[in-house]
Formats: structure tokens, sequence, C-alpha cells
């Protein structure tokens, strides 16, 4: 069976940086892959590139075997892939549940409807996804007032609105409280398990990262140095040089 | 034409440049630093140009005194520029980006008054300076001294302003403000004083420009108009905050518009083509395709960011009880209104105006609030509607009702063409070329004598017998209007109008979920046009003539002063700022021959009472009075 996210040779340039040089892997379907590395290694570029907001210089994305570079984030989307932002909003001017049911609109291409009221479509399946995440008591407060765990919250059933095959989440318990973070991947984990997502999240916080990752990839300076599970990833030489440096350098600095 | 011409004119439209740069300069200045879109910058370089005319002739005789006198004419406007931005701007830093617009337009209101009280009607001639009254001869040809120095004096005003904005601590404030003033306030500098002694230098610069112009073109009461089109066309060109992108960018214009008056009439291809003419949309031509290639203008950089967005939009809900009633009430007070009032009366005569002024801000409304497009040329696509109708109807000899009902049609390939250059603009950029287009049409209609009349227009529009009456001709605007009204806020709340909220929100996570900016965006467009054509035609068969006005830079911010007066969130908000409007303009304008300034201070007082807009003010204020903290 051909993995569901298949990432071979990825590479873009920013002037003369390589942001992101060569980067290969693959994500199965119920998988949680955890994409790590020290600020400025090139998570972001890469998840930019696999959802279609940039495109790579070289490289290929492959989506359930089909390549889906140069596509826009918006045909990514209609594939099935699903993303959440690093800093989480939602639509201000509405209520959580319109923010659902705009996704849940958009998938069944009634964007442009002009008629029926929107407050009227799919109500039932958006109290649903609420449900999911534990949001449905919150159905009908304007979404620009939530605290901002909660807002983290309704941006996954919006995600999830497509029933994607592939979520991508950026940073999810960034600006998170400890709490509030394993509520929200130990949320993840449940909703990806049950329904056969695979998703590849990128996130600073070890703790998330070991507790949750079924796997993980380390990128540093564009280059894919490890990947594996969380004690293989952890006892890598290469690792520990990239997160805690090599000891030399710093015995180097002393000495001279 | 010969090449000696040429020349004298590119020298012309350096001296040209000269005086448009000084006024574009101030305004990029004022805009990139406090963010306010200063409407009446022209007024101030009409000041320049007046308070300058009193000095000349007072001291003005000697080369020394004249040259003090229109330093001391900048002085002086940008005083009136410090204390503008102390008594009214400070006020509404917080207010929405265009509220602060309605107010500075509203000053150009008062600035018309208070100039037409001190100096009369009378266009003012002023003399040239000492020492520069003769002309020089250049291949042959005249070329005035004075114009000489004006070509000196714009490089001269560049170079000091850069020394000032790269060399001093208070230029690298500018700069820094320019780019995030948020940060800059963060690192605990006075913000106050800085956004004063900008606008106070910006102004100073716009009252300078007048000061050089006077003795290029008298002093007029026509000139804040044709200036700020002009500046805010160069600033656009040239990038908004960069000074040497306005310099550039009024260089070019001025030479383009120099360019056209040198070539005359030249017969291409068998077609005679008057360039001359073509100076009237020149610039605005040349906005629209800097724009369009470079939507950031000449030398500008994307916008930085303004984190304060101001107020954020509550979930829209359906009317009401009150609000249904109250709605319930108007409708049935205007259908008894041409039996109470009498059909003939001006009662129904205004009212008819009004309905079809609801019309055409609840489309204006429908793009600039839920779509969060500014359109600044909104008058386009009513010109459209009207000519379009009046166009059919004599020379197509369509039946009046057919042509009523191409109106709309006609607005919305208008807007289906211009809306596509527009969506691929955000904020200023896009409210810009709104503008440009609509001033293209405008010249197109002002100049195509066999088809439109030219200046004089279109008469004898009128509407078919049975609607002859104005009480018929009452009744079909309220049923029109009203059915507008009703459809804008079927698609508001249906799910396309849902999506053009959630592209005003975000573009980004719109597009994340499947729902495509430009195009959510386009469509609104082509629908408000289509509304807007709608009011356009009635417009047209309600006076029965028609003329250039219909499509003029005051329509298009009568509709902005309607749309922001009543509010910006609500569908509420369009109709009772219209209203509002129309009637204040009507009784204002009958009370006092100031009428303008009346009703600038009545805008001002407003703005100032309510922040939100009319409706979204009452809104907040009911919402607060029904829910217990």
């Amino acid at each position: 069976m051909t993995p569901l996210l298949q990432v071979r040779d990825l590479t873009r340039s920013f002037g003369g940086v390589r942001a992101v040089d060569n980067v290969s892997f693959e994500l199965a379907r119920g998988e949680l892959l955890a994409l790590i590395g020290p600020n400025g290694a090139g998570k972001s570029t890469c998840f930019n590139m696999i959802n279609g907001q940039l495109r790579p210089d070289s490289g290929e994305v492959r989506l359930d075997g089909e390549n889906i570079v140069g596509r826009k984030p918006r045909d990514v989307w209609r594939l099935g892939v699903g993303r959440t932002f690093q800093i989480a909003a939602t639509f201000h001017s509405m209520t959580v549940i319109e923010n659902v049911q705009m996704a849940l609109i958009s998938h069944a291409k009634r964007t442009f409807h002009a008629w029926t009221a929107a407050a009227a479509h799919f109500r039932d399946e958006a109290r649903d996804l609420l449900a999911q995440v534990g949001m449905d008591a919150h159905a009908d407060r304007p979404s620009s007032i939530l605290a901002y765990g909660d807002v983290k919250r309704v941006e996954l059933a919006v995600a999830l609105a497509n029933k994607p095959k592939l979520l991508l989440m950026d940073e999810p318990t960034a600006g998170m409280a400890p709490r509030e973070r394993n509520d929200l991947m130990a949320l993840t984990k449940r909703l990806v398990t049950i329904n056969d997502i695979g998703v590849l999240f990128t996130e600073h916080s070890m703790d998330v990262v070991f507790a949750f990752a079924d796997r993980m990839i380390v990128l540093a300076r564009g280059k894919l140095i490890a990947q594996g599970s969380g004690e293989a990833v952890r006892d890598d030489p290469k690792v520990r040089e990239v997160y805690f440096g090599s000891g030399r350098t710093v015995a180097r600095r002393v000495s001279a | 034409m010969s090449l000696a011409a040429l020349f004298v004119q590119l020298l012309n439209g350096l001296a040209g440049a000269s005086t448009l740069f000084l006024i574009a300069a101030g305004l990029s200045l004022i805009f990139g630093v406090t963010r306010i879109v200063n409407f009446a910058h022209g007024s101030l370089f009409m000041l320049g140009s007046y308070i300058a005319y009193s000095l000349i002739t007072r001291i003005g005789g000697t080369g020394l005194g004249y040259w003090a006198a229109v330093l001391l004419a900048a002085v002086c406007v940008a005083t009136i520029g410090a204390l503008i931005e102390i008594l009214l701007l400070r006020r509404i830093y917080r207010a929405p980006e265009l509220f602060q617009l309605l107010a500075t337009f509203a000053l150009t209101l008062i600035v018309q008054d208070v100039v037409l009280q001190l100096w009369g009607s009378e266009n003012l001639v002023g003399p040239r300076a000492p020492g520069l009254k003769s002309a020089i001869f250049v291949f042959g040809r005249a070329l005035p001294t004075y114009d000489l120095a004006l070509i000196l004096i714009g490089p001269l005003v560049l170079g000091l302003l850069w020394l000032l904005l790269t060399r001093t601590r208070w230029g690298v404030l500018i700069r820094a403000a320019t780019q995030d003033r948020d940060m800059v306030a963060a690192l605990g500098v006075n913000q106050a004083v800085l956004f004063t002694s900008v606008f106070a230098l910006g102004a100073g610069l716009a009252g300078l420009g007048g000061a050089l112009n006077l003795p290029r073109e008298p002093a007029n009461l026509g000139e804040d108009i044709t200036a700020i089109g002009d500046a805010f066309v160069v600033v656009v060109v040239g990038g908004m905050g960069s000074i040497p992108g306005a310099f550039l960018a009024a260089l070019l214009i001025a030479e383009i518009k120099a360019l056209c008056i040198a070539l005359g009439q030249v017969s291409f291809l068998g077609f005679a083509i008057s360039f001359p003419q073509f100076t009237l949309v020149a610039e605005f031509v040349v906005m629209a395709i800097v724009l369009v290639l470079r939507p950031w203008g000449l030398l500008g950089k994307p916008q930085g960011s303004v984190r304060s967005i101001g107020q954020i939009e509550a979930p829209i809900v359906p009317a009401g009880r009150m609000l249904q009633m109250i709605g319930a009430a108007v409708l049935a007070a205007l259908l008894v209104l041409p039996l109470v009032a009498g059909g003939e009366s001006y009662s129904t005569v205004l009212a008819i105006d009004i309905l079809v002024g609801v019309l055409f801000a609840v489309s204006l409304h429908f793009i600039m609030g839920p779509g969060g497009m500014h359109s600044f040329g909104h008058a386009a696509y009513f010109g459209l509607g009207a000519y379009g109708a009046a166009l059919l109807f004599k020379d197509a000899g369509m039946p009046m009702e057919l042509a009523l009902v191409a109106a709309p049609i006609v607005g919305c390939l208008g807007a289906l063409i211009f809306g596509w250059f527009c969506v691929r603009l955000s904020g200023v950029y896009l409210a810009m070329l709104t503008l440009a287009f609509a001033q293209i049409v405008w010249s197109i209609v002002f100049q195509w004598d066999e088809l439109t009349g030219g200046s004089n227009g279109i008469i004898g529009v009128w509407p078919s017998p049975w609607l002859a009456t104005k009480a018929a001709y009452f009744y079909l605007t309220l049923t029109l209007c009203v059915a507008g009204i009703l459809l804008v806020r079927r698609i508001l709340f249906a799910p396309f109008g849902y999506a053009m909220r959630a592209v005003r929100d975000s573009a980004l996570r719109a597009d994340a979920i499947g729902i495509g900016a430009v195009r959510v965006q386009w469509t609104g467009f082509v629908i408000a046009g289509a509304i807007c054509g709608i009011a356009g035609g009635l417009f047209a068969f309600s006076k029965g003539s028609i003329s250039p006005e219909t499509i003029s830079i005051s329509r298009s911010v009568d509709g902005l002063v309607m749309v922001l007066l009543g509010g910006i969130g609500t569908l509420v908000g369009p109709i009772v700022g219209s209203v509002t409007f129309l009637i204040l303009q009507d009784s204002v304008a009958r009370q006092t021959e100031y009428w303008r300034a009346l009703l600038g201070l009545v805008i001002i007082f407003l703005v100032l009472v309510f922040p939100q807009g009319i409706a979204g003010t009452i809104q907040s204020w009911s919402k607060r009075a029904w829910k217990p903290a």
C-alpha cells in the first residue's frame, strides 16, 4: 500500500539560503509524525510546501501516490489536507458554529449559494464536530471572545470539517498552558485514531512531542538529520549536537 | 509639432512636477506615520495659495519680501495642520481607518466655505516673484524664469527632506513609525508629539506647494479637489510612504501630461486622436497601469501590518423585534407619503432622491462592509447604470422599462471588468484603483461628445406615461429600493455573504478551507455593481437628464460618507447613513449660504459622538442597556 504522504527530495532556497534541502520522508494513515528542529531549521517552509502555499524549487509531495506540487492551497485542501495555523484565529465576525459551518459549506461547494440562509446549512454536522472537540457548549458565542485554548479547539474542528486524510498542524500547542497542551494533543490523538487520519505537526515543546508523536523527523539547517522513534532520535548524536551543541565549541571558546 | 515645442513643454512639465511633488510628499509622510488618508490635504494646498496671495500683495514687493511671504504662508498652513491634528484627529486615531477619512473630508467642506467667506469666489491672480518676472527664450519659445526656479525647488526640497529623514533623530523616528508605529510607541516615543509634528510638516509642504503654485495658476475654490486627486495619484504611483517614489511619480505624471499637450491632435490609422483631451485621464491611466503591474507603487513596499485593527465586528443577527417594527412603520409611512404630502410635492421628489441614495449606499456598503473592499469610485457603476439606461432609451430607442432593466446589466459589466483588477489589490491601493476607474469612466463620458453629449449630458430621459407622475415614479423607486435591500440582506445571510466575511476576516484562513479570495471578492464586486446600476437607472429617469456629474468624485465621496456615517458593521448602517446625509444636505442647503461648512461641522460632530457610525453606536448602546454586566 502506498503511504498517505510521501515527500521526496523537497528543496527550496531563499536567495542563497537553502531553507529546505533534499528532504524526504513518509507518513502513514493514523500516524502522528512530529517535525522538530531548532529555530530556522526549515520546518515552516517544509510545511508551507506540503500545503501548497510555497512552491518547492524541486522535489515531490505525493498524497496517496498523486503528486500535489504546484496546486493552490485550496485545491490541496479539496484533496483532503486540513491545516491549523501557528497563531490560531477564527473568522472573528462569526460565531463558533458559523466558523465550522463555513468550512462545511465550502467542502460541499456551496460557497456561492446566495439564497438560503447560511445558518441552515450543516448545523447538525457542525454541532457534531464541535462536540468532538468539546466546544458544543460554546456554539453560539462570538468566536472573537474565546479563550486562546478554545480557539485552538475550534480551529481543529474547522480543520476536520472536510474529513481530511492528512492534517497539518503548525505548532498546535504554542502559547498554551501545559495542562491545555496535553488536553489538546490527547484530543487530537484520539480523533486521528478514530478517523484514521495522518498528522504531521511541528512542535517546540519536547514534552508534547515525546508524549504524543508516534515517530519524529528532525530538521537542522534545512537538512533531515534523523528520524525514527522517540528513543532513537533522543540518542542520535547528530540530534544531540544541534540541540545541545557538541561540547567542543564550548571547550574551544573557553580555551581561546 | 517641433522638437523645440516639445522641449519647452517638457520643461513646463518639470515645473509642474515640483508643486505636485510638494503636495504628494506631505500626504505620503502623513499617511506613512499616522495611517490617516488625509482628504483635507488638497484644502491645505488651497489655503497655502490664498494665504500666500494675501501676504504677497502686502509684503511681496521686494524679492526678500516675496519669498518671506511664501515661507510664511507655508508656516501658517503648518500651524493650521498642527491645530487640526491636536483638536480633531488626535481624538479619532482609535476609530476605524475610514472614519478618519470621513473627518478629513468634513474638513474640506469647512475650509471651502472659510475660504469663500474670507477671500470671495473670484479667482485671485498672484503676482510673479520680483526678479523672476521675465521669460527666457529656449529655441525661440518663451519659458518663464519662474518655472525654471520651480524646476530647481522640487529637487531642493527632496534633498532637504532626505537629509531630514536620514540625518536627524526625528527623521529616524518618522521612518521607524512608518514601518511599525506600535513598536515605536512601545519603545517609549511620545506618539502625540511625533504625530502632530509630522502632520504639521506635511501640511506645511502642502501650503508651500500652494504658495509656489500661485504665479502659475490663480488661487481658486476648485483647487482643493484637483490637488487632492493629483496628490493621491502621485502618492499611490510612487508608493505610499516613499518620498523619492513621490518625486519620481510626480515627474512621470507631469511629463506625461506635458507630452499630451505637446502632441496635440494626431491622426493615427485614420483616427484623429486629440491628446490634450487625454490629460484629464492620463494620470489615472498611469495609476491603473502601475497598480496592476506593481501593486505597491513604483518605490513602495508592502504595507506593514497595523496591529490595532479597530473594532472587531459582532456576528450578524437578523433584525430584532424592535428594528422590524421600526422598519415596518417607516415603510408604512413611505407608502402613504404621496397621499399625505401630495403626489407632486417636494417631499415626494426628495423621497425619490433619498431612496435612490439609499440603494446607492447599500450597494457600496455591500463591498465595503462585509466585502472589506473600500471603494472610492462607486459612482462609476452609478454612472454606468444611468448613462447605460439613458443611451439605450434615447439612442437605441429602447422602451423605458427595458432600459431600466438594462441599467444593472451595464453596471454589472463595468464591475466585471474593473473588479477583475481591483480585487487583486487591497486596502488603500484597492481604493485608489477604484477611484482611477471611476475617473476614467468620467472622462470618457465627459469627452465623448457625439455619444454622451459631453459636459451637457443627455436630456429628455423621461419615464413612460404610466410612471410620469412623481407619485407613480416614487412607488416604482420604493419597490425597487426595498427589493434591492431585501436581496442584499438575503445574500448577506446566505453562504456567499458568509464567504465574503470569511475572506475579509482572514484571506489566508479562507484559502485554507477552500474559499478563494479573488473569486469571492470579484463576485461581490459584480453584485454591488449591478445593484448600484439599478440606482443609477432610477436616478436618470427621475431627473429627466443626466450629466457627467453623475460619475463625479464627489458622488463617490458622498457614498462613502453615507456608509460611514451610518456605520459599517450592520446593514441598517448605510440606510440610516444615507437618509441622514441626504436630509441634512437638503435642509442645511436651504438654510444657509454656507451649507458646506455646516454640513462639515455636523459630520465632525457625528464622527466624534458616533465613532462606530450612527447605527453601530445605537446598536452597542442598546446592547449595553439590555445586558447587565
